[in-house]
């Protein structure tokens, strides 16, 4: 059992939603990324997603383009992204590794699988990876036993949300409404909808992201997922602070008042 | 409408060999599924097919003509070489084959906003022209770059009434429109098409844009067999993301004697690394919701394509062309700036038409073989657009005072 399934095991047993946080390695810096992931845990974070910055990000709103786009010209690539995963996961927080296909497939699909693991990752969550093109990366988790998450959308179809959620393990990453990555007020019925059809045809534990910014939505989400990921909002009070240490605070406070909205 | 191939038979989930496919968020898969099965129905319906066949005959202007060019053809070995005349379609181009085509398909599903990605502005120009006929709203997405390098088109665009959305992120050409394309897809996918300008992306795109296009090379084969009684023994076509070339290869497939050669941008020259060679100079990977080649480093991130021509400005290309390419059906060379620019100069002089500096590349590798050929060979070539929209490009180019 990886890290992340026995954290789904105790939020579940404590009756509460899980808090995941995102951020790209390297963002803000390569050591400020790992400081601040420090700090979302200080704060009550469960677990981490390190994304993997890319070039061409179609998934990612404005704050995450250029989070990725500043990790990209300070040159991350995979070498951070795997220094970043092992300074969280030997602190025994779970973490996994959030990205696009093609740096995998680069990076060769068993060879990525492999350094996961090798760097104590939970898994990898595949925005665009579709099950149709599954199969060699099916192959290398497997061998490894790391986790492998894909999402689903609002718009995803019952038969074929039966298909995809059987493909997932660890959780099943639930796009809360149709659209990118980013800060939204109001939360959407949508993604109630979406968690109640994934759990007809699924056991595996949901998380549910996208626009997912304050306590009170948390709260919400807390009501019917198992896990409540968090992204953007961090990623924006990092951009906006004046320094590195304000930006610390107000990581930690977020984090705090998120972790108290996930307890139901 | 379609006529498979021996040669190339793509699998259902859209797959040339190993490239093609769908690497895309799960948002929009009910939306591709939705328009495969659109299209599927669509492409086998006589009323579609005759409503589109009506549009080219009345709209377009099809059958485009071929242009034998003696004057231009002294300065490639005196070979035979003959034009099929796309740049004499109704906006300048060939791409309007394919917009028509998804515009119809769009007024099919009941969608009432499309949304493209224009590089050189040909295809959101074509774009914002088949949204005004059929009264579809129109976004087009273009890099900020290019916004600049094409300003008549942007001016055309807006004419006809379609909103550009210049785009500021990453390289600010074509492949950043793309992607902002895409987020908006996956925002509006319920009621919006995304209505995709050449045969790359996921599928069903690049066999649906595919098949849009093949009129270009099934008249043009009648056509030159008409003229000289035979096949020609080379088509050529340039090649940025690869929708005038597949339409000009496809239906000369199964004919091997017939060589055909993709001409892509070469820039700077593929050793400067300043290109958009992606064939010749790139490796296999995922961009934009497809397998193909791509111009990636050893991360797998994008590297910024460079050329002149800013249909051509792509660091990606079709998965079929990729395909053809492994198994040696077609050829893919490159053609640098310097060298396009000296077929677009002849062209002009010698013939009196001017040229897309993106045919020019065509136009240059046409020179090179009719002189490696000499003048028993005969050379199609897919002439893909008009000069118009680069005549600022080309007259600093040539440092003619404006």
């Amino acid at each position: 059992m990886t890290p992340l399934s026995a954290l789904f095991e105790k939020t579940r047993s404590e009756n509460r939603a899980a808090l995941i946080g995102y951020l790209p390695a390297g963002f803000p810096s390569k050591q400020e990324c790992i400081d601040a992931i420090s700090a979302m845990v200080e704060g009550g974070v469960d677990a981490i997603e390190i994304g993997f910055p890319y070039s061409d990000p179609v998934m990612d709103g404005p704050i995450i383009q250029a989070a990725a786009e500043l990790s990209l010209s300070q040159g991350t690539g995979a070498k951070e992204v795997f220094s970043t995963l092992e300074a969280v996961a030997s602190t025994g927080t779970p973490a996994v590794v959030m990205t696009y296909w093609n740096p995998i497939e680069r990076y060769g699909a068993q060879n990525f699988a492999r350094d996961i693991a090798k760097a104590g990752g939970s898994g990898v969550i595949t925005p665009d990876l579709t099950v149709e093109e599954a199969t060699p990366w099916r192959e290398a988790v497997q061998k490894e036993e790391i986790n492998s998450i894909f999402v689903v959308a609002p718009s995803t179809k019952d038969e074929r949300l039966a298909k995809v959620t059987a493909e997932c393990s660890g959780f099943i990453y639930a796009a809360s409404l149709m659209g990118v990555t980013g800060t939204r007020t109001s939360d959407s019925t949508s993604a109630r909808d979406l968690v109640g059809r994934v759990r007809q045809v699924s056991q595996t534990p949901v998380a549910v992201g996208l626009g997912v910014s304050t306590r009170d939505q948390a709260h919400e989400v807390a009501q019917y997922a198992d896990g409540v990921i968090v992204g953007s909002a961090f990623i924006r009070l990092l951009q906006e602070s004046q320094s590195m240490g304000e930006g610390l605070i107000r990581v930690r406070e977020l984090a705090k008042s998120l972790a108290e909205g996930v307890r139901r | 409408m379609t006529m498979k191939s021996t040669v190339v038979q793509e699998d259902i989930l859209g797959h040339f060999g190993p490239y093609g496919g769908r690497f895309v968020p799960e948002a929009l898969i009910e939306a591709l599924d939705s328009l495969t099965l659109a299209y599927e129905e669509a492409k086998v319906d006589p009323a579609f097919i005759a409503e589109l066949d009506y549009l080219h005959k009345t709209y377009t202007g099809r059958p485009s003509i071929i242009t034998e060019v003696p004057r231009f053809a002294e300065h490639a070995g005196g070979a035979r070489i003959i034009l099929k005349r796309e740049d004499l379609n109704h906006t300048g181009s060939h791409k309007i084959n394919n917009v028509l085509g998804q515009a119809l398909l769009v007024k099919r599903m009941g969608k009432k906003r499309i949304i493209a990605e224009t590089g050189a502005g040909q295809h959101g120009v074509a774009s914002a022209t088949a949204a005004a006929l059929m009264g579809l709203e129109c976004v087009v997405y273009m890099g900020e770059e290019d916004t600049k390098r094409q300003a008549l088109n942007v001016a055309r665009m807006k004419l006809l009434g379609a909103q550009v959305v210049p785009v500021t992120q990453g390289s600010k050409t074509l492949k950043d429109a793309i992607n902002e394309a895409m987020r908006d897809w996956v925002t509006n996918v319920e009621t919006t098409h995304y209505l995709l300008g050449t045969v790359a992306g996921p599928h069903p795109f690049p066999t649906m844009v595919r098949d849009f296009h093949r009129i270009i090379g099934v008249e043009a084969r009648a056509q030159v067999l008409e003229l000289t009684g035979k096949l020609p023994d080379a088509v050529l076509a340039c090649v940025g993301g690869g929708s005038n070339a597949i339409g000009i290869f496809h239906p000369f497939l199964d004919d091997l004697s017939v060589r055909l050669i993709g001409l892509e941008a070469g820039g700077s020259g593929i050793a400067s690394g300043k290109h958009a060679a992606t064939i010749s100079g790139g490796t296999p990977g995922v961009l934009h919701g497809t397998r193909s080649y791509v111009l990636q480093d050893e991360n797998g991130q994008t590297v910024e394509s460079h050329s002149i021509s800013a249909g051509l400005d792509y660091p990606g290309v079709g998965p079929e062309h990729a395909y053809l390419s492994d198994i040696g059906r077609a050829e893919y060379q490159p053609v640098n700036d310097d060298q396009a620019m000296e077929a677009f100069s002849l062209m002009c002089k010698t013939e009196g038409i001017i040229p897309a500096i993106e045919t020019a590349h065509a136009l240059y590798g046409a020179m090179k073989l009719g002189r490696e050929l000499g003048p028993d060979a005969t050379l199609l070539i897919n002439f893909s657009g008009r000069g118009d929209k680069d005549v600022d490009t080309a007259a600093r180019y040539f440092g003619l005072p404006l």
